[in-house]
């Protein structure tokens, strides 16, 4: 059985997830998560030795069209959901930060 | 639907009176029902107008859909019920829409649905709870429960969504409506926003089946711009109706007939199996061992591809920004903790979780390899079988708000829509019957893979012999 999950492990996730979540988030999302991950170890009932993984449904692979350039989006059309431009840019805060932001 | 459009073609009616007659019935019912989030009234009347000029043509011309708000349209707005999009204006429409357009068809609007399609009950969009058509308190299901809403309460001739986990099936259940889910790979994905790119499926709300297999007919087939999308031919569905069906096998899974299911699930399941035997089937056994294994399967399948899928949201591209970033971590994980509801959050946090390092063995390749199993089974059954029969969800629509503050919950209601899209196989719920309290019921059909003709010809035998689909909710 999976250990319920503690809060520095719900705030791990949380960083790599990209989600600044607050104390009250991470406690019911240690529950939650805690819950529905203890539901996942029924998986553990069977056996899949030997058995490929599908991840996918199609047995497709390297798709191609024929080699011509086609027009992309115009910048302009792309820009205009852009919550910030400097045209033809996205405009971002500074990158370089202590890195914590998480 | 092709009643109407027949008139039209025939100048027995109007596109520009079909128009309004919908518009005029959203605008009297969508305050309460909150099927449609927006409605191109202006941008209708217009297409209506060039199909009573003659100008625009094709087997929908003139009949007015309404889609799910996760199709992206170079017009109106696309939100995916989330206020991470809430202000969005795609500069490009999906291939789905572009082909029913093309076809002829009126775009009405676009519908209320769950967060990102992540949900089963459409409490859990930015633009509030959707009501059942039937019983004002009760949920149309989700994800795709606006589509369904609209269909039910007859604000569309049709109404389009998507399925991922049964996201069109079990709300056409809990609405009293036709919901098909095709193949995997039938319908090109493309303008579709992604929730899980291995299971995300297209497919319509109608009135009945040969309506299903008309748009499915329209939509499906090739595309340059989606390499996941089948390049199998499109058979002529709707001619398919017609074909005779003889020496009809119907698999029955005793893991689908649980003792847990509502008895008006289990009375619309006997009734079906009833209803085939009539007809003059024969009813066969099929064993699908993995099936209570699909839930926690899709779980960790879906949220894994949703926590990548939803990785683009970061407040710089376009959607939700947050203010006053103190760098561009915090801008991204600002951004995506204002822009995105809970259930959202919940899971891209399992689903990051499940595909983490020391934790992907256990949890994500685990998943992959009993869905691999599931799939088998299904290979095995159909074997024996032309279609399997069961149920689409194990109770009925439930109350607004009566499983909303438990996840497991509410995951668990999706055991029987689940494996068909981990399979990628097609399914299509059809209206079953009713609950002692008139609410409908939903029965479903599963099919081999891109077995559409066949599984929509099967379809139809049923509705056929029983009529329920012809019964609509009382409009006060």
């Amino acid at each position: 059985m999976s250990e319920p999950l503690t809060h520095d492990q719900v705030q791990h996730v949380a960083k790599l997830s990209r989600l600044r979540l607050s104390a009250d988030e991470i406690a019911q999302y240690a529950d939650q998560l805690s819950a529905v991950l203890g539901y996942m170890d029924k998986l553990n009932e069977l056996d899949v030795t030997g058995v490929e993984p599908m991840a996918h449904p199609l047995d497709v692979t390297n798709v191609l069209r024929e080699d011509e350039p086609v027009d992309g989006l115009p910048v302009d059309a792309v820009l205009d959901n852009a919550p910030a431009r400097d045209d033809p840019f996205f405009r971002v805060p500074k990158v370089i930060g202590d890195g914590s932001g998480a | 639907m092709t009643e109407l459009r027949d008139a039209i073609a025939s100048r027995q009616a109007s596109a520009t009176d079909g128009v309004r007659t919908y518009l005029d019935r959203i605008e009297a019912q969508n305050d309460t029902i909150n099927a449609y989030h927006e409605v191109y009234a202006d941008r209708s009347l217009e297409r209506a107008k060039r199909v009573d000029d003659g100008q625009l043509t094709g087997p929908l011309a003139g009949v007015p859909i309404a889609i799910k708000d996760v199709l992206c349209t170079d017009w109106g707005k696309t939100t995916c019920g989330s206020r991470m999009l809430g202000e969005y204006r795609s500069p490009f429409t999906a291939t789905a829409v572009a082909r029913l357009e093309s076809a002829g068809a009126i775009i009405l609007g676009k519908t209320n649905m769950d967060e990102f399609a992540m949900g089963s009950s459409c409490e859990h969009g930015a633009w509030g709870a959707v009501r059942n058509p039937w019983s004002h308190d009760h949920v149309p299901g989700g994800s795709s429960g606006g589509s369904a809403a609209a269909m039910s309460a007859d604000l569309c001739a049709a109404a389009i969504g998507s399925d991922t986990g049964g996201s069109i099936r079990q709300p056409a259940a809990f609405c009293g409506v036709v919901g098909l889910k095709p193949s995997y790979g039938r319908i090109s994905r493309w303008g579709l926003v992604a929730y899980a790119s291995s299971l995300d499926q297209i497919g319509p709300f109608t009135r009945d089946v040969a309506d299903a297999a008309l748009l499915l007919q329209v939509m499906a087939g090739r595309d340059e711009r989606d390499s996941t999308c089948a390049s199998a031919d499109v058979p002529d569905y709707v001619a398919a109706l017609d074909e005779p069906v003889n020496d009809l096998r119907i698999g029955v899974a005793k893991q689908y007939l649980s003792d847990s299911n509502d008895p008006a699930v289990a009375k619309a399941v006997d009734g079906a199996i009833e209803a085939y035997r009539a007809a003059g089937a024969s009813i066969v056994e099929v064993d699908l061992p993995h099936t209570e294994y699909g839930v926690p399967t899709y779980y960790l399948v879906a949220t894994a591809e949703a926590s990548s899928n939803l990785a683009r949201y970061d407040g710089v591209h376009y959607g939700h920004r947050a203010a006053d970033p103190d760098d561009l971590i915090d801008l991204y994980s600002k951004s995506r903790a204002e822009g995105f509801g809970d259930e959202v959050k919940r899971r891209i946090m399992l689903g990051t979780y499940a595909l983490s390092t020391g934790y992907y063995d256990a949890y994500y390749l685990k998943a992959l390899k009993v869905r691999r199993l599931i799939r088998r089974d299904f290979d095995e059954a159909f074997k024996q079988c032309d279609v399997i029969l069961c149920p689409t969800t194990p109770t009925p629509a439930f109350r607004i708000g009566e499983k909303s503050d438990d996840p497991l919950t509410m995951y668990m209601a999706d055991v029987y829509t689940v494996n068909a899209n981990l399979a990628g196989i097609p399914g299509v719920s059809l209206p079953g019957g009713f609950t002692d309290t008139g609410l409908p019921v939903g029965v479903q059909l599963l099919g081999p893979v891109f077995e559409e003709a066949k599984l929509l010809r099967i379809a139809r035998v049923f509705e056929r012999a029983t009529g329920y689909h012809q019964q609509k909710p009382n409009r006060d």
